[in-house]
């Protein structure tokens, strides 16, 4: 019962404005700002501030490269909108990482606590990373946890104290030059998270990683490796926010995802960018025999947001699961989706993708299924489903499909809805305001997907879908 | 004074114009069953939509008072937050909102309506209790209250429900649109039950339905006899049993198919 009570307040509990809760911004006064633009010469300092091994500031040189030379995509969205010389791609807001929340910088430690971050630590979770500006100035994991050997860092410790082990995954599931955002992302990455279980350990609490731009004009470019050892479990969540600046921001992160033999990852993102921020990100999982690979992927918030989390199935009977929630407001476009491919045999996925488009928004599903010639007995299902609200909104549909094998099972189903005059009326007719009414319309529609997330997390993406039906986002 | 008084109540689609009820006198009183008895297309529906406010109908002429104010221009939300309910002929389904959720929110929004637009949530025993009260005496499977609303749900269920969301939102004045349709003898004694223990000093009903069977079990005070629009002959119960005999050939209406 407590599931569905939660669920009535969060219908009726409406009010808040992203302006106040999330949407503000305190003084900079950080240990170190880079100027604007990109170059090699930002590299060398990135790499240098970092003290990083040789491999990894060739490794970013390489992927300038890349980026510089690749072309942008013509497709999704318009990210030719993207000022890329007035971006600041690096700031070190301070000097140490803090092993207490009272050893941050005021502004900085009051940021987070205006965004419930140390009461929901010590509420409900295994392990917090929060991330400001480029670089993670807290991370914590609980110390059961960490005499286990699990090993939940920030990418930049992760890769001082276990170089080996990021050499030797760092860019192997997404290569640099995977795509321009990826090389992007490659030459410039800062913070992000770092994570082992290992075999036999199940994590029953999340982890969680918080990201927060609060400099005008920021591009954060976190980089994320989670390396789920056989049989193991665990559920990573991340969450984001910035200031509404006039001007744009850039987001482009990479997560990179191993799961071995019979081991199982969750991967939960609420993305609340505000809606000045371009978030272009790559993610991608390969999952062994046996494996489970889940991502659990809420977009609401951002100008643009083009992001595919992809798994590849590469043992016998791995099983993978898209869960996409994508809501576009007022001047939003949300490219969102997911991709799957077969490439052993027996191996099953799901896509379950879920669309709102509101007040001019625009909405969509993206994916790709793949089943390679081998993969026999594969069963995949994709549904997607669009709910427009308004005439002026919109949503597209393009589902790749390649299948090179006989043996195998899949199913599409695709449906486009309105809110209908009839549904609200009757609604209405039991006492509910026509907000009440769209609202919770709204929030029956996405519940297929709330209901798989923990109860803090569905009550904070039912919070936000609410936000954005009272259409006070940005 | 009546409780809920239509003065010559004029009806048309609000996109065509085509006027569906043409005048219509009545006026409805708690511890008052009326039945509202009438052919197919004869404007019965039309009527209880326009009662409740759906947007698709204009009152063109005539006015609708409830406890004396004029709600004539309200939105449904703002009658039935006054306690005007309709159980649907064909209630719409919610997908992913369970039966639960939804009726602690429309109580919650009646609530708070009432408390001048502050909150005043329901406590969650008092609900909890209320309803597995009324779900046994409507003999609605306790599983039904986690199903989300509508979906999937039999004829018969439905209109279970309809019953179960009138006897949680307790309202003044009920109409029941074609409640009896598609019932079968046992559902129709269980939800022709459920009506019956409502009706009294807190509540009046307005059946609309065109058939006399569920009169059988819910007794009406007064019978309105409703064709093209208008209601064109009023009694006592020994009316509806006069049309169960005789049909509404007598008010010109050729003979019917019985209808499923």
């Amino acid at each position: 019962m407590s599931q569905t009570e939660t669920e009535t307040e969060v219908v009726r509990g409406i009010g808040s404005d992203y302006a106040i809760k999330y949407g503000f911004h305190v003084p900079e006064d950080y240990f170190f700002k880079s100027g604007r633009g990109l170059s090699h010469e930002l590299i060398d300092a990135i790499s240098s501030h970092k003290d990083e091994p040789a491999w990894m500031r060739k490794s970013r040189h390489k992927a300038l490269d890349y980026f510089l030379a690749r072309p942008l995509p013509k497709w999704g969205g318009n990210v030719a909108e993207i000022d890329f010389d007035n971006i600041y791609y690096y700031i070190r807001p301070t000097e140490k990482q803090a092993k207490t929340w009272e050893d941050l910088p005021a502004d900085i430690k009051d940021t987070w606590d205006k965004l419930g971050i140390p009461e929901a630590e010590k509420k409900y979770l295994a392990g917090v990373g929060a991330q400001y500006e480029s670089e993670v100035v807290y991370h914590k994991l609980r110390e059961d946890l960490e005499k286990q050997g699990v090993l939940f860092l920030d990418m930049d410790s992760g890769l001082r104290e276990h170089e080996d082990i990021v050499k030797k995954y760092f860019g192997k599931i997404i290569p640099a030059n995977d795509n321009k955002f990826a090389a992007l992302n490659t030459a410039v990455w800062s913070g992000g998270s770092f994570i082992y279980v290992p075999p036999g350990v199940k994590i029953e609490m999340p982890l969680q990683a918080y990201f927060r731009i609060n400099a005008e004009n920021m591009g954060q470019f976190e980089r994320t490796l989670i390396i789920v050892d056989e049989g193991a479990y665990v559920h990573y969540v991340e969450g984001c926010t910035a200031p509404i600046y006039t001007t744009d921001s850039l987001h482009s992160a990479v997560v990179e995802i191993i799961v071995n033999k019979g081991g199982r990852c969750r991967y939960t993102t609420i993305q609340n960018w505000s809606t000045n921020v371009f978030n272009l990100v790559t993610k991608r999982a390969v999952a062994y025999e046996d494996a489970t690979m889940e991502w659990v992927d809420g977009n609401l918030g951002s100008k643009l947001t083009m992001k595919y989390p992809a798994i590849w199935l590469m043992g016998e009977r791995a099983h993978g699961e898209v869960l996409s929630i994508a809501f576009a407001g007022k001047g939003q476009h949300q490219d969102a989706g997911g991709k799957a491919v077969h490439a052993a045999p027996n191996t099953t996925s799901v896509i379950t993708s879920k669309s709102i488009s509101k007040d001019g928004g625009r909405a969509g599903y993206r994916g790709l299924l793949e089943v390679a010639k081998g993969a026999t007995g594969s069963k995949s299902k994709v549904v997607c489903d669009a709910l427009i609200l308004d005439d002026a909104s919109r949503s597209d549909t393009y589902p790749y499909i390649r299948i090179d094998e006989n043996n195998v099972d899949i199913g599409h189903e695709a449906t486009v809805s309105k809110i209908g005059e009839e549904q609200l009326f009757y609604l209405m007719s039991r006492g509910l305001s026509e907000a009440e009414a769209s609202a919770m319309i709204v929030s029956g529609f996405v519940e297929p997907i709330t209901k798989e997330l923990p109860l803090e997390y569905a009550v904070e993406l039912n919070r936000l879908i609410q936000l954005q039906m009272e259409g006070s986002v940005g | 004074m009546a409780l809920l008084e239509l003065k010559n109540l004029h009806v048309a689609l609000a996109e065509e114009g085509t006027e569906i009820v043409k005048g219509v006198d009545l006026t409805v009183s708690p511890n008052e069953v009326h039945a509202v008895m009438g052919p197919n297309g004869s404007g019965k529906s039309t009527l209880a939509y326009a009662l409740m406010g759906h947007p698709g109908y204009e009152i063109t002429e005539g006015q609708i008072l409830f406890g004396g104010e004029d709600v004539t221009e309200m939105g449904a939300d703002e009658r039935a937050a006054r306690g005007l309910f309709l159980a649907f002929q064909y209630p719409h389904a919610i997908p992913g909102v369970t039966v639960t959720s939804f009726l602690r929110a429309a109580i919650n929004a009646l609530r708070k309506a009432r408390n001048g637009g502050q909150d005043d949530p329901v406590p969650i025993p008092e609900f909890r209790k209320d309803m597995m009260a009324a779900m046994e005496q409507l003999e609605v499977p306790r599983e039904m209250a986690a199903r989300y609303l509508n979906e999937g749900f039999s004829g018969g269920e439905k209109k279970r429900v309809e019953i179960l969301q009138m006897a949680m939102l307790k309202p003044k004045i009920a109409v029941l649109d074609e409640t009896d349709s598609g019932l079968d003898i046992d559902a129709l004694r269980i939800v022709a039950g459920g009506v019956k223990q409502l009706v009294g000093p807190e509540m009046g009903a307005l059946v609309i339905t065109h058939y006399q069977r569920i009169l059988n079990y819910i007794q009406p005070d007064f019978v309105h006899v409703f064709v093209d629009g208008k209601i064109v002959e009023e009694g006592g119960p020994e009316l509806a049993h006069k049309l169960e005999a005789e049909g509404y050939k007598a008010f010109g209406v050729e003979g019917e198919k019985e209808a499923a």
